[in-house]
């Protein structure tokens, strides 16, 4: 759309560049990334898209437990998933 | 910080956006709290057209002395008409700020989500919500030459399935579990509203593909992602390829809050008597928690909620002739959206019901109810909270989610310790109306 103010950050350490008013949540999907891994191993990704579900959670510059779909892409921004071995997200 | 209100409005849907104008333009102090970036809520959502009537009330919003909170989401009640909220870090940032709302009148416009069935494959990444695809379409998930299905129930798989299209997505197949003869029904009840049918035309008409009814999905197969899904229509079994699936049951209403705060529930809906209060002094509900009965009767209970609040209930008995006409959608919608019983068979031993905590339907079979689950299997106990297996379940084996504790939502270790400390960055953030563009 706006192809003048398109947001670059990073998914994974992979720079992704999106739209203004993109989601963090979007972003990640468009790389083709899983977002969370469930309990048992599984790759998860967004289910309800309205900060409701947690599927969506991720390490948003070092800070793990974002609800992605509720946090909008800023310049620089650094997003690593739990898929991708981000750390700081425990599991039990 | 500590700041009062007049009447605190907590949901920025199409009945607390109309709640909150109402409520500033009849001169109260009004203060509008929502969790998401923008004001809207799921229907209107920002990042497409919207229809006039979103566009008229967001601008109204925008142009009112209603202080508004987005970006802050309501986890705890720690006394009568005081509400903590803490940041929902729309804007990447780390730092953290709760603030503590005090209202002489609340209104809940605490809106729906999804309802989910559970079947083989529903985990796999990109099988979504069908309201949750098209929000992240919305969001910025680019959709165009995408394969995508659309299944489930209720008038929201259309829209999706258009908007969807209108975006470039390749639709598959948009699959309605109820069978013609109902919705056939439910059409005569659209016929009392044209607005609503021609709605319907619309979608039909610029999606291009038909409807499938009494159609739904068995499985979703794939690896990493899902790829394809499995599709079934009376005898028929087919397979379909896609990227995308849009899976929604119609909706379940956000009751959470009203629970925690002492209201009356009945039957899944929040109790309110025809001035919109619920059964707990200074506490009104408006929109979909009363009964899923769509954006227009969202807006008119608004309207009345925030006039009975104001004290104008003459007013607010003006639009109640209104009300009642669309009341019927409430069990129109109910009746259209009931969810085939065969839909039960899908799940398998393996198939998992609660997301959060992996929990497999084998491990829920023999559970007697909802509490029972919790305990053995930590069914619903994961940071969803039961927000999305508990009406799974609730279809699966008759439980009611039947108790709600503080935080409604997961909150900070520091926010949970708020004390009521004066935090000045909440106060600069809320001394000003935010000037968010809509």
């Amino acid at each position: 759309m706006c192809e003048a103010e398109l947001i670059s950050l990073t998914v994974n350490g992979s720079p992704i560049d999106v739209s203004p008013g993109t989601t963090v949540a979007a972003a990640v999907l468009t790389a083709g990334e899983p977002t969370r891994l469930s309990v048992a191993g599984e790759p998860r990704a967004p289910l309800c898209g309205m900060g409701i579900c947690f599927e969506c959670r991720v390490v948003i510059d070092g800070v793990a437990h974002r609800r992605s779909c509720q946090i909008l892409c800023v310049p620089g921004m650094d997003v690593r998933t739990e898929s991708a071995g981000a750390p700081g997200v425990p599991q039990k | 910080m500590k700041e009062h209100f007049d009447i605190l409005v907590v949901g920025a849907g199409p009945a607390g956006v109309a709640a909150a104008v109402t409520a500033a333009e009849c001169g109260r102090r009004t203060a509008l709290v929502d969790d998401n970036p923008a004001a809207g809520g799921q229907i209107w959502r920002s990042g497409a057209s919207l229809p006039r009537t979103a566009q008229d009330w967001l601008r109204r919003l925008q142009q009112s002395d209603a202080v508004r909170l987005q970006g802050w989401r309501v986890f705890d009640r720690p006394r009568r008409n005081v509400l903590l909220a803490e940041r929902t870090e729309s804007n990447g940032s780390t730092g953290r700020q709760v603030v503590e709302l005090h209202g002489s009148r609340l209104i809940l416009a605490t809106g729906a989500r999804e309802r989910f069935v559970a079947f083989p494959g529903w985990t796999l990444p990109n099988v979504m919500g069908a309201g949750g695809l098209d929000a992240l379409v919305r969001a910025g998930l680019p959709i165009a030459g995408k394969r995508v299905v659309v299944a489930g129930t209720g008038p929201l798989l259309l829209a999706v399935a258009a908007h969807l299209a209108e975006r470039g997505a390749r639709v598959m197949a948009v699959c309605e579990q109820a069978p013609l003869r109902r919705l056939a029904r439910f059409g005569l009840h659209a016929l009392r509203e044209p607005a609503k049918l021609w709605q319907g035309a619309h979608y039909r008409r610029s999606m291009g593909r038909g409807l499938l009814t009494g159609c739904w999905i068995t499985t979703a197969h794939g690896d990493d992602r899902v790829r394809s899904v499995t599709l079934r229509q009376g005898k028929k079994h087919w397979q379909v390829g896609c990227d995308y699936v849009g899976c929604g049951f119609h909706l379940v209403p956000n009751t959470e809050l009203a629970s925690l705060l002492g209201c009356r529930i009945e039957e899944g809906l929040v109790a309110t008597n025809g001035r919109l209060e619920t059964s707990i002094a200074d506490v009104y509900c408006a929109g979909e928690p009363n009964g899923i009965g769509g954006v227009e009767l969202a807006v008119l209970e608004g309207r009345i909620a925030a006039l009975e609040a104001s004290g104008r209930s003459e007013e607010a008995n003006g639009l109640a002739e209104q009300r009642k006409r669309k009341l019927h959608f409430v069990r129109a919608f109910a009746d259209a959206c009931r969810l085939d019983p065969a839909l039960r068979a899908l799940a398998t031993d393996s198939t998992i019901v609660c997301r959060c905590e992996d929990v497999r339907f084998g491990a829920l079979r023999d559970r007697t109810n909802w509490r029972e689950a919790k305990l053995l299997t930590r069914c619903g106990m994961g940071p969803c909270q039961g927000r999305i297996c508990g009406a799974t379940t609730e279809f699966l084996f008759g439980w009611r989610v039947d108790s709600v504790r503080p935080p409604i939502f997961p909150a900070s270790v520091a926010s949970l310790a708020f004390t009521g400390a004066p935090d000045h960055g909440a106060a600069s953030q809320i001394s000003q109306p935010a000037k968010e563009s809509v």
